[in-house]
């Protein structure tokens, strides 16, 4: 038994290794913490093979290399050789920039399993002015590199208002570039995307048209490419199953060694969550108070505990109920149970109210700042360190 | 449904590994894992792109000393080359 009284966890399946919060794109729905700037620490190479192997000793299989942008660590391809040699199977999920022949083909002969590769669009003016970087012509020719260099590859679109309505050819262009799965990831409102949720946030007649299109286009494509519609969840009105559920399957490491049950949990209040820098991934996973907290269902509301779907959703996401209620163990506010909806509404409202009001379509310009246009806050440091002081505006 | 010649064998975008602290074989791919019952790994074990369906069938009769098996192993090599696991050897 641990302290917390839930017994005995199973192993972690899963492990995501954000190795660097550097990165040289500055978009706008990034997930990384708005305060990155506060957390510029990054574990050393001989930090990230022990939690590899431990990791891998507990049970974990699948790891994936994230950040940030993981190729600016020079040490990615001895990572990659070790965790392979572990039996990991090795996910790089990156913007592609740094991505050359030359880094390909080490990377490969190091054991890299698969390439996660991400655009933000099908047009050179929407994925560059996402990203506030000229790096469209850049990421086309990287998926070539990644295709003749015999990865799988998965490509990862992060939809919104902006691309929403360019859904088919984002889909024609994953298909011509030869990516074996297409992730089509609505924006799902934590970090930087929780900061500009406003912009971002597309109509619930906006994505049910997208949907169609991805419903033809799959029985078009007859299993050719996979495609991967991630839920809307605020406009489908379902709470994911977060995670798998918490501390479930699924660890994330910070660049600075924090280990968390999911990508946001940094900013949840409460204890602090452990570091691996000074504790081991198994302690981190079945001792630390944080990967016990809301593991299980004992910490539900009635409203979560009595509720049938709590075996399939797990009681969704703590973040979104941390960021939408103030109450991290609340109901998930996109479930039509939860006695806070009402604000989940009024956000999708807003947005279809955006579109009633005759404003017209924002012009898309590139921003070498990447300070704000258009209503959005860019990912940079500048930003991030504006976003670090207590209660300040953002730039 | 997969013929009796055919010489299947793994898609390049799968792994299959045995995986000690689970106990079973699975199945990996971007970002994703299926775990296997035995019979199923003890047919994809078999998929190297040399053996034929045939041969497949005739070594599973003789390791678990039972017959027929043709009708099993080619339902779940048909479902698994549906599913992308499997792609047939240029022959």
């Amino acid at each position: 038994m641990t302290p917390w009284g839930h017994g005995a966890a199973r192993p972690p399946l899963w492990l995501l290794a954000e190795l660097t919060y550097r990165c040289p794109l500055h978009c706008a729905f990034c997930s990384n913490p708005v305060d990155y700037a506060r957390h510029e620490a990054e574990l050393d190479t001989a930090s990230w093979r022990r939690v590899l192997a431990e990791a891998r000793a507990l049970g974990a299989v699948q790891l994936g290399f994230s950040g940030g942008e993981p190729l600016l660590r020079d040490d990615l391809e001895e990572l990659v050789a070790h965790a392979r040699g572990l039996g990991f199977y090795t996910n790089l999920i990156t913007s592609g920039v740094g991505l050359t022949s030359a880094r390909a083909s080490a990377l490969k002969a190091a054991g890299l399993d698969h390439i996660q590769l991400s655009f933000q669009d099908s047009t050179r003016e929407l994925n560059d002015f996402l990203s506030s970087t000229r790096t469209f012509e850049l990421k086309s020719k990287v998926a070539g590199i990644i295709k003749a260099a015999g990865y799988p590859m998965v490509l990862n679109c992060v939809m919104h208002r902006f691309n929403l309505q360019h859904v088919e050819r984002i889909i024609e262009m994953a298909e011509r570039m030869g990516a074996d799965f297409l992730e089509l990831a609505n924006t799902q409102y934590y970090g930087w995307a929780w900061l500009n949720r406003a912009a971002l946030m597309p109509t619930a007649a906006e994505l049910r048209a997208a949907e169609a299109i991805v419903e033809a286009q799959r029985t078009k494509l007859g299993g050719r490419m996979k495609i991967l519609w991630v839920s809307p969840d605020y406009a489908d009105a379902k709470p994911k199953p977060c995670m798998a559920g918490w501390g479930a399957v699924f660890m994330v490491v910070a660049p600075d060694g924090l280990a968390m049950p999911c990508h946001s949990a940094r900013m949840l209040p409460g204890p602090a969550l452990p570091n691996l820098q000074a504790m081991s991934v198994r302690e981190a996973w079945h001792d630390s108070e944080a990967f016990n907290r809301y593991r299980g269902q004992a910490w539900m509301d009635p409203t979560c505990g009595g509720c049938d779907e709590r075996h399939h959703d797990f009681g969704g996401c703590r973040c979104q109920a941390f960021l939408v209620t103030g109450d991290a163990a609340a109901t998930d506010p996109v479930c039509p149970k939860s006695a806070h909806r009402g604000r989940i509404d009024d956000m999708l409202d807003a947005a279809a109210m955006d579109r009633t009001d005759g404003v017209p379509a924002r012009p898309l310009r590139f921003v070498p700042g990447a300070r704000r246009s258009a209503g959005l806050v860019f990912r940079s440091d500048e930003n991030s360190r504006a976003c670090s002081v207590p209660g300040a505006e953002p730039c | 449904m997969i013929t009796p010649g055919a010489n299947p064998r793994m898609s390049a975008l799968y792994r299959l590994q045995f995986e000690s602290t689970q106990d079973s074989w699975v199945l990996l791919y971007p970002e994703g894992m299926v775990r296997l019952n035995a019979p199923a790994a003890e047919i994809l074990q078999r998929c190297d792109g040399r053996r034929t369906v045939a041969k497949i069938v005739a070594e599973l009769e003789i390791a678990f000393a039972q017959t027929p098996l043709h009708d099993d192993v080619v339902a779940f090599l048909s479902l698994a080359l549906q599913r992308g696991w499997l792609q047939e050897a240029q022959p």
